[in-house]
């Protein structure tokens, strides 16, 4: 087989698949078949009612997993104007993200939880996807009301991360990685989510200063917006600079490049219609329509093989055909410069909920910031900008709340709360954080929620005289990204107003 | 007298020779900024986990025999027909059909180029290699996958022509029998232990 540019459609339903990479000395291509890609539907509309969260922070020893817990659960009780015993009478299940059992040295955690959290004798599962665990306790807490088993559920995440010392954590993670084939290798996960970046850098990059600044940029945009998130513990007034001389982990990251490692709880109460009406009457909480949807890839990066880029609805087959001119070393989708799971995760989100342009369509988002590079490369796979371009969403300025470029609002900001880099990496807990954070703006309770001076001393933290207020005005529609280290697992969350949904019968 | 774990397969059973864990005392955490008070406890452990490598062992044995076997999908109905596997898959990923073992050391000799990679400056706990360490990943011609390894010698870069070492003296058994050093390396450039 040569090296030329096969280009074939196959057009089968919604079923639209571009041949792009070249075939040669590679065996044949995967493909994915009409079943696997079918559009996902739930049974009957999930909404998402109210949420709460704990203080994050690198270290919280004063307290108990099950204190972050039951922090987490009060404030979602009390975003409805209800106790938590109220708020417990109406979960009738219970789903639980917490990634390392290792860490806490505690196997089962979710029962000890589960039991904590007096939730007897109800039905609970714990889930585990990596980083991406926070996400997919979302997927399956919304298809349990989607399905009818529950009318009110409660997903809860959580992790604890400050019991071991660094070094010790590094290697608890790279348990994560493949025993025999990856983590015997410095034991450092990092270093295998690293090779990705650096071909990302050198292919779509050009490792280029100019982009290495925009990496930059992101960093201090991230913890430039922890400022005003009490919640947070990467709270930092930076420069480009500073980020471009912080201590050096795997070139071209660098330690502010990464995201941060935390301790923490975020919940997130999902109801059928009946059951959101009656919560949230006489409630700020508008119920909000919930979609999650999850990709995969393989655990090993090792393991990749070429396949057809799938399509998002704002994307053309014809735009990728000089990809790989454009961008030498691209000619290999995914290889290492690309999330597989992040676009199937959007392909199906985007496709049940009725979602064109994700840029146009969306008023906020939250992405999993692992690094500063996986943030732009996330913003290609989920469509934000085309394949080689994710660059221009953070030099345009869309990507902040105000475009430091025009002054006025950003076309769809992103990360607000700070994300993982400047807010918190509580593995299990940060997928639910994020859509904590994109509902505040649906329901305009972002100031209150972010600028409550009692929250602010409760945590020990000082509210900035600077102060902002980030509520993305007229919010409707969000989406968040939960993704799991070199991108086995990834979910998309996505969060509509129901008087403004974009598809009747989402 | 302590001795390490030692454990042996005998009559399809694991026989255990020697110790696999350790007691030490707990220790108290007390917080030196509110009068020494108790905030918990150290929870100490030291103990040896089994593991098989199954249908792998094969290849981790291999590798200090300087071979690099990997897995080729035979199965006439299987879209992945003539498909090599590097990482060795003990089953095809499509059809599940059991791969046929190939030796591609020679292919590896003649074309492992590197497809990307990372100096990476920090490692975890129980960290074997040296820092900083070269992770590379390594594209061949005919296989369809790109393995994940270290760079003992040299500085990578894209694109740069690689040869497979072995480690075979003292091996670990593990995948760090196997690295790579620049095409055109010389024997006497090798750490101690590995060879071509």
């Amino acid at each position: 087989m040569g090296s030329r540019i096969i280009i074939e459609r196959y057009t089968k339903g919604q079923v639209r698949l571009a041949v792009l990479t070249t075939r040669h000395k590679r065996g044949q291509m995967i493909k994915f078949s009409q079943q696997q890609l079918k559009t996902p539907k739930f049974m009957r509309p999930v909404y998402l009612v109210t949420a709460g969260q704990s203080k994050y922070g690198r270290a919280i020893p004063e307290k108990r997993t099950e204190e972050l817990c039951i922090d987490a659960l009060t404030m979602a009780a009390e975003l409805l104007n209800l106790t938590p015993a109220e708020l417990k009478k109406y979960i009738h299940t219970c789903y639980y993200g917490h990634f390392a059992d290792h860490f806490g040295d505690q196997l089962l955690g979710e029962a000890v939880i589960h039991d904590r959290l007096g939730l007897d004798p109800l039905g609970n599962v714990g889930i585990k996807s990596g980083g991406a665990t926070g996400g997919s306790t979302l997927w399956e807490a919304a298809k349990a009301v989607a399905s009818g088993y529950s009318d009110c559920v409660l997903a809860m995440g959580w992790e604890r991360m400050d019991e071991v010392p660094t070094d010790e954590g590094n290697f608890l993670i790279a348990c994560a990685a493949d025993r025999d084939w990856e983590s015997p290798m410095g034991q450092i996960y990092t270093g295998y989510y690293a090779v990705m970046a650096q071909k990302y850098w050198q292919v779509f990059g050009k490792a280029e200063a100019s982009f290495r600044r925009t990496l930059a940029e992101i960093s201090v945009k991230h913890h430039g917006y922890a400022r005003f998130n009490p919640f947070a513990h990467g709270a930092m007034k930076i420069t480009v600079d500073d980020v471009l001389m912080s201590p050096m982990v795997a070139d071209p990251l660098r330690a502010l490049d990464a995201c941060l490692m935390s301790v923490g709880a975020a919940c997130a109460i999902l109801c059928d219609e009946d059951t959101a009406m009656e919560l949230t009457e006489n409630t700020k909480n508008k119920p909000l329509r919930i979609w999650v949807t999850a990709g995969s890839h393989t655990l090993r990066p090792a393991d990749r093989r070429t396949m057809e880029i799938p399509l998002l609805p704002n994307e053309t087959a014809d735009q990728y055909k000089k990809l790989g001119k454009e961008f030498p070393g691209a000619d290999r989708y995914p290889g290492f410069t690309g999330f597989l799971a992040a676009r199937i995760a959007a392909y199906y989100a985007y496709r049940m909920t009725g979602v064109t342009d994700p840029t146009a369509d969306f008023d906020v988002i939250e992405l999993h910031d692992a690094f500063t590079i996986s943030d732009v490369q996330t913003y290609e796979d989920i469509g934000i900008r085309p394949y080689g371009h994710g660059r221009d969403y953070v030099e345009s300025g869309d990507c902040y709340h105000t475009n430091p470029h025009t002054g006025r609002p950003g076309k769809l900001p992103s990360n607000l709360s700070g994300g993982l880099i400047g807010c918190m990496h509580a593995v299990g807990a940060s997928g639910i954080m994020q859509v904590f954070e994109i509902a505040s703006h649906l329901w305009g309770r972002w100031a209150e929620v972010h600028g409550d001076e009692k929250r602010w001393k409760e945590f020990g933290r000082e509210k900035p005289a600077d102060w902002t207020d980030l509520q993305v005005t007229g919010a409707k529609r969000a989406l968040s990204v939960s993704h799991a280290g070199v991108g086995s697992h990834v979910t998309a969350t996505v969060l509509m107003d129901p008087d403004h949904l974009l598809k009747k019968d989402a | 007298m302590s001795q390490y774990g030692q454990v042996q397969v005998k009559d399809n059973r694991y026989k255990f020779r020697g110790d696999f864990h350790r007691l030490e005392q707990h220790m108290p955490i007390r917080n030196a900024d509110e009068g020494w008070k108790l905030v918990g406890v150290t929870k100490p452990r030291d103990m040896t986990y089994v593991h098989t490598y199954g249908g792998e062992a094969i290849f981790f044995e291999s590798l200090s025999q300087g071979k690099l076997l990997a897995t080729k999908c035979e199965n006439p109905a299987c879209e992945a027909n003539g498909s090599i596997f590097q990482p060795f898959r003990i089953y095809c990923p499509d059809c599940l059909s059991k791969g046929t073992v190939i030796d591609m050391t020679d292919l590896a000799k003649k074309s492992a180029t590197v497809h990307t990679f990372m100096v990476c400056e920090r490692s975890g706990a129980f960290n074997m290699l040296d820092k900083p360490i070269r992770f590379i990943n390594i594209e061949f011609e005919n296989v369809c996958t790109i393995l994940f390894s270290y760079l003992l010698v040299g500085e990578p870069h894209m694109g740069m022509r690689v040869v497979p070492v072995f480690k075979y003296h003292n091996p670990t058994y593990t995948i760090l029998d196997l690295s790579w050093v620049p095409a055109g390396t010389k024997a006497e450039s090798l750490p101690e232990g590995f060879g071509f």
